[in-house]
């Protein structure tokens, strides 16, 4: 059993862990909409809801229904079947209470279903051995991690946009290199805490 | 045994999953009956909601046209949202021009209907219906072209105005085709719809018209079209058709006589032989009842030797010049094949006709609009 405070994981996940920048996860999503700011925000927070509630859920799915019934080795499969009712169930939640921020969301909404990251993050809580209040830590600090890089993934390109970049480098290029960049900064964070 | 457990577990689980996301759609996306105000509330429609306002509308039979089934492609079912449509979405954004976004305009298909709306149709959609009918005769008028009386069942009466069109429902291979034909029959009998259909080698819809016999269905909607004949009784009507142009024509001329027995008119009609002259004894018979009426028949191509033609020769727009004065009040109604179109135009434009006055019907929109329904 895993022992560090679930404080500790939220950081780790937010900083030295960062689904994104270390693991690579949830690139699609990362470069297709971090055009934007307003959109990058509000992909950021639907990813981290979408994260925390999943990671939860399926959690009490791995711990209370498959690992009694030893079908341990069904995880995958289950998680991702879970995560799209999940994120199917959020989408009619808020066209019905929330229409703005639905349109606003718009087409990523649904796409959220296939970001890798949050697949990523209830393997891993799984993998880690996490209990159940540091799987909540973990999936909320991967999300805001998520965010954190988005967001700034969103302002580094509005600054781009006035940038003098070479024809073959514009567009994902010079995206995929900046989040290089990014990941090697990040990568500064390393060793300060460990959460595996 | 571990796999059919496994195979038993996830199929438990992904239809225990579906049935609560069923459940979840229907206490969450119950909008209930939503009321639909059609030109400030001319009309209130009761629709369920959570439908698109292409099919409520549909349901409510408002012949919105759509030709892609609501796929949000065509662009044919723009509709003035005026309250209770929601932002633009992305998927309209490429079909509507930005004069349009501000007014309102929306795809109707892509419009949810998730409360009340208010809406702005054009009275000319509104007045469209699906109507089934029975052929009630044909009639040969050339070698390549019949004239088909249809007898409306339902709805039994149809208001039309001349010039106006009906799409008619043609079976194919890959399902209907809806297919313009003009109406040649006049509003005074609302009760029948005649066409003339020429027929087109290969051609779905004619082959298939052309097959009918009385007593056969056919179902059609309409009308459709926004020719508006003139009410100002001193304003001269030019007519010029080519081939089965003279359908809508014949429409025009027949219900301007009827209502204006004194009415200065033209009636122009090009086509190539003496084959393919139809209805000229009827209009020189209307003609010698109304001398305010001239008919002008003319054959392009050369007479045969031996054959007798008291009309005229030469193409039609030489015709049109010939007769007309220049600088009188005129309307001009054209129909027929692009290049006469073209010419006759041309010809309209030096006797001092304004293009607002000149409305034409060139052929070319014999594959456009369709219902999305049927």
């Amino acid at each position: 059993m895993n022992e560090t405070s679930a404080l500790v994981i939220f950081v780790a996940a937010v900083f030295t862990n960062n689904i994104l920048l270390t693991y690579f996860l949830g690139m699609c999503s990362f470069l297709a909409c971090s055009r934007e700011f307003p959109t990058a925000i509000g992909l950021g927070a639907a990813v981290t809801f979408v994260m925390t509630a999943t990671t939860v859920i399926n959690y009490l799915v791995y711990h209370y229904l498959l690992v009694p019934a030893d079908l341990g080795h069904l995880q995958l499969v289950v998680f991702i079947t879970v995560i799209a009712a999940f994120v199917q169930l959020v989408e009619m939640v808020l066209e019905r209470f929330s229409p703005r921020l639905y349109y606003a969301l718009g087409i990523f909404l649904p796409l959220i279903t296939v970001n890798c990251a949050i697949l990523g993050v209830a393997l891993f809580m799984v993998n880690f051995e996490y209990s159940f209040v540091q799987a909540v830590g973990f999936g909320a600090g991967a999300g805001v991690g998520w965010t954190l890089a988005i967001v700034l993934m969103a302002g580094l390109r509005r600054k781009m946009a006035y940038a003098n970049i070479p024809a073959p480098f514009q567009g994902v290029a010079v995206t995929m290199i900046t989040t290089g960049v990014m990941a090697l900064a990040f990568s500064g964070f390393a060793g300060m805490v460990s959460i595996q | 045994m571990i796999y059919v457990v496994s195979i038993l577990a996830l199929v438990g689980l992904l239809v225990a999953l579906a049935a609560f996301l069923v459940a979840a759609e229907r206490l969450l996306l119950d909008y209930g009956i939503c009321k639909v105000r059609v030109n400030a509330g001319e009309r209130v429609l009761e629709v369920e909601g959570g439908q698109t306002l292409l099919e409520a509308l549909n349901g409510q039979e408002i012949y919105v046209p759509s030709a892609c089934g609501g796929q949000g492609t065509c662009g044919y079912c723009k509709v003035t949202v005026l309250a209770g449509g929601g932002p633009v979405l992305t998927t309209e954004l490429a079909l509507l021009a930005r004069k349009d976004i501000r007014a309102g305009v929306r795809l109707a298909c892509q419009v949810k209907v998730r409360g009340d709306l208010d809406l702005r149709i054009p009275e000319e959609i509104l007045n469209v219906r699906l109507y089934s009918a029975e052929v009630a005769s044909t009639r040969d008028l050339t070698y390549d072209t019949k004239e088909i009386r249809l007898r409306l069942l339902e709805p039994a009466e149809i208001q039309s105005r001349p010039g106006q069109y009906v799409q008619v429902q043609a079976p194919s291979p890959e399902g209907p085709v809806w297919r313009a034909y003009s109406i040649s029959s006049s509003p005074q009998e609302p009760n029948a719809v005649e066409l003339v259909v020429r027929i087109v080698p290969g051609g779905i819809a004619s082959t298939y018209l052309f097959g009918l016999a009385p007593g056969d269905r056919v179902a059609f909607t309409g009308p459709f079209g926004e020719f508006r004949l003139s009410e100002d009784p001193a304003t001269e009507i030019v007519c010029v058709a080519g081939g089965c142009g003279l359908a809508p024509v014949k429409n025009i001329i027949e219900t301007l006589v009827a209502r204006w027995p004194e009415r200065p008119a033209w009636l122009f009609f090009g086509c190539r032989t003496t084959r393919d002259v139809f209805y000229y004894e009827r209009f020189k018979r209307l003609a010698a009842e109304h001398p305010s009426l001239r008919v002008v028949y003319a054959l392009s191509d050369e007479l045969e030797p031996g054959e007798k033609w008291d009309g005229e020769t030469g193409f039609i727009h030489l015709s049109v010049d010939r007769f007309l004065q220049a600088g009188r009040k005129r309307q001009a109604f054209l129909c027929g094949p692009p290049v006469m179109i073209e010419a006759v135009q041309r010809v309209l434009e030096d006797k001092g006709l304004a293009p607002e006055d000149v409305f034409f019907d060139d052929f070319s929109r014999a594959a456009s609009s369709a219902p999305a329904t049927v």
